[in-house]
């Protein structure tokens, strides 16, 4: 007879009596849904603008006017000179200086060009960018409608571009996010909380008393494998319902296929936290050397920064990073309609990680016991 | 007749300095018999325990355990022992009533199975068996970690310091429940710190730094004492030692208890009253000596005291 379902039936009673796992499998789900999509926010609204405006004409004042209706800027004052707006930045007030030179109306309607000055505070890199980057195409648009106000007529030169966003139409950033940290919840549930639980053996000593008992080693880590998994799917189960309840997203293509890649995913990423729990001989080193871990994988695995902007080198490594695969095919699974065939190489990917790293930890439990 | 522990040249030694816990020992222990491990804190008995309940594999020499070798047939003893480590390794968040039959189903056998070993002392931990056993008290505790060492109605049960940090009373039950074991025909090894607790034992081991020192019966350790022993008192613990330490004629004195131990040798006659006129000349009032009959913790300290000299 077979030990493993009376392991298993252990590992349950002990889950179920952890309020700690129980909260933190339901709990998480609910509230990071919840909350964090709403503060995680790539546009950027209400950027500081101090204007120096030395022309004070009828076309500046249309510029700024442009500008502040824009939407994105907020007119903190308009300064008597650069120097006062300087002071604007120094005391955090105004993010960006526009100085527009006396005789600007002259000019642009005599020579036809004129020059505006921007200064960014580039203290928050992304916000300078993105803000000096609105602050371009809106200049840009006012020029052409100058010119065409200036000489009716002459058709402006140039290409139009319209554009559409597919697959999430509004472009919306919470609904690319989305996906993105149901990975990494499952991430840690499956990862995180089976490799603590084998450490909590060894911490309080039980692993001694299994260890005398005729459990084989391969019940006792299926053991501990399986409830890890079934609450990582639980968890995942519920992320799905908070997302279309709350979003109303869908996931376009199949759930089958999803809940199958998950399946080898978890498979994977409890291989590297068994692997964590045989190196490591209290809970604490486990938390620690598994969110040190857990911080690489998320920032090498394009949910912030797009692997494509990585450096070579960085694309190569997250590779062999499994959230990276989770979070593609997380995006492409429920966001567009992507079939076996597209997903295919991350599966293999996950899958080759799956075995690698299960091998290495079994190898190495026997090592250590 | 087989033995049932037999260790032959057993080493065991740790890290990249190879500090020696054990060094080359060989122990033999009948079936039926109450084998105590008499030593200090960091004499290796852990050590021998991980190493005859197959957790620990041997530097050098080998080890059987009803026949079966520790390391090639390390799977038959599992099925064969009971081990209950000095530590407490019990689930605590599970009941008294889970952990018992979670270690009865995973040997493949149930607690009415072999109630009858376990009856004397469980019927002291049925009234909390539906507590977490992490909530016990300390006796409770040992209680159910032998309960759980015994459900599987093992052949040879290795018992690591079970009297540690239990009060007396308790102590006591313990041992009384072990005696109870033996007539089961179960082996069992037993580690001590306590030398007061050696003398429960058919025979023991003094063992210091890795090495075994002697195997007898506890009463004939005590009997092959070489030196005459007294006991003595005389006002306080500390004067009594510095004016004992100034008479010539005598091997070794040490406090014990509230009498202060003075060794002899067993040739040196007239001593008791040497003794006791010299603790008078040296100003003590109400002085006491008579004569000791040694104990395991005065072998003990013989031993202590050659090795240092």
């Amino acid at each position: 007879m077979s030990v493993l379902p009376v392991l298993l039936r252990k590992e349950f009673l002990q889950i179920f009596r952890n309020k700690a796992i129980l909260m933190i499998s339901v709990a998480m789900p609910v509230l990071q849904f919840i909350v964090l999509p709403m503060a995680v926010n790539y546009e950027f609204k209400n950027i500081n603008l101090a204007v120096v405006d030395h022309d004070r004409s009828d076309l500046s004042r249309r510029l700024i006017d442009r500008i502040t209706g824009s939407g994105y800027f907020r007119l903190v004052d308009h300064a008597a000179s650069y120097a006062q707006a300087y002071a604007l930045i120094e005391s955090d007030e105004a993010d960006i200086i526009l100085q527009v030179p006396s005789g600007f109306e002259q000019r642009l309607v005599r020579e036809g060009m004129e020059e505006v000055f921007v200064a960014v505070n580039a203290i928050n890199g992304m916000k300078a960018g993105v803000g000096s980057a609105y602050l371009t195409s809106i200049i840009a648009g006012y020029n052409r409608s100058v010119v065409e106000d200036l000489m009716p007529g002459a058709a402006p030169a140039g290409i139009a571009v319209t554009s559409s966003g597919l697959f999430n139409p509004e472009r919306n950033y919470k609904i690319s996010l989305l996906p993105s940290i149901l990975a990494i919840m499952i991430t840690i549930v499956g990862g995180m909380l089976s490799a603590l639980n084998i450490v909590k053996e060894k911490e309080t000593g039980t692993i001694e008393q299994i260890n005398v008992t005729p459990i084989r080693k391969r019940d006792f880590i299926l053991a501990k494998s399986i409830p890890f998994w079934i609450l990582a799917n639980v968890v995942f189960t519920i992320g799905l319902l908070v997302i279309y309840l709350f979003y109303g997203v869908v996931p376009q293509g199949s759930l089958l296929l999803l809940y199958g890649f998950v399946g080898v995913y978890l498979l994977a990423v409890m291989g590297f936290g068994l692997l964590v729990s045989t190196y490591c001989t209290s809970q604490q080193q486990a938390m620690f050397v598994n969110f040190f871990f857990i911080m690489i994988f998320i920032f090498m695995g394009g949910l912030f920064t797009s692997l494509n902007s990585m450096p070579v080198w960085a694309q190569y490594v997250a590779r062999f990073n499994p959230l990276t695969h989770v979070n593609e095919v997380m995006q492409l699974v429920t966001l567009k309609e992507s079939t076996l065939r597209d997903i295919l190489p991350n599966l293999l990917a996950v899958a080759a990680m799956a075995v690698v790293l299960n091998v290495w930890a079994v190898l190495n439990y026997r090592k250590t016991s | 007749m087989e033995l049932a522990i037999e260790a032959t040249d057993l080493s065991k030694w740790y890290g990249k300095e190879k500090t020696l816990a054990v060094d080359h020992v060989s122990l033999a222990v009948k079936p039926g018999e109450l084998f105590g491990l008499i030593g200090p804190d960091g004499a290796g008995k852990t050590s021998i325990f991980r190493m005859l309940t197959t957790l620990l594999l041997p530097n050098t020499g080998t080890a059987r355990v009803n026949g079966f070798d520790v390391v090639k047939d390390y799977v038959e003893i599992r099925d064969r022992v009971g081990y209950m480590p000095g530590r407490f390794s019990l689930y605590q968040d599970l009941t008294v009533e889970e952990n018992l039959s979670f270690f009865a189903t995973v040997f493949n056998t149930t607690i009415e199975e072999n109630h009858h070993l376990i009856k004397d002392i469980y019927v002291q931990l049925e009234p909390f068996k539906k507590r977490y056993a992490g909530k016990l008290s300390g006796g409770m505790k040992q209680k159910l970690a032998l309960c759980c060492a015994l459900i599987h109605r093992p052949e040879v049960l290795f018992l690591d310091e079970p009297t540690t940090g239990v009060d007396p009373v308790s102590r006591k039950d313990f041992w009384e429940m072990l005696a109870r074991l033996k007539e089961h025909g179960i082996t069992i090894l037993v580690a001590t710190p306590y030398m007061d607790e050696a003398t429960r034992c058919d025979r023991i081991a003094l063992i210091q730094e890795g090495r075994i020192l002697q195997v007898d019966t506890p009463a004939a350790i005590t009997a092959a004492y070489p030196d005459r022993l007294f006991q003595v008192k005389g006002g306080s613990m500390s004067a009594t030692l510095r004016a004992l330490n100034k008479l010539d004629g005598i091997i070794r004195c040490y406090g014990s208890g509230e009498f202060a131990h003075v060794a002899v040798p067993a040739t040196a006659t007239d001593m008791e009253q040497r003794i006791k006129d010299h603790l008078l000349a040296q100003g003590l009032t109400d002085v006491v000596v008579r004569p000791a009959i040694p104990t395991i913790e005065d072998v003990f300290i013989k031993f202590t005291q050659e090795k240092k000299a």
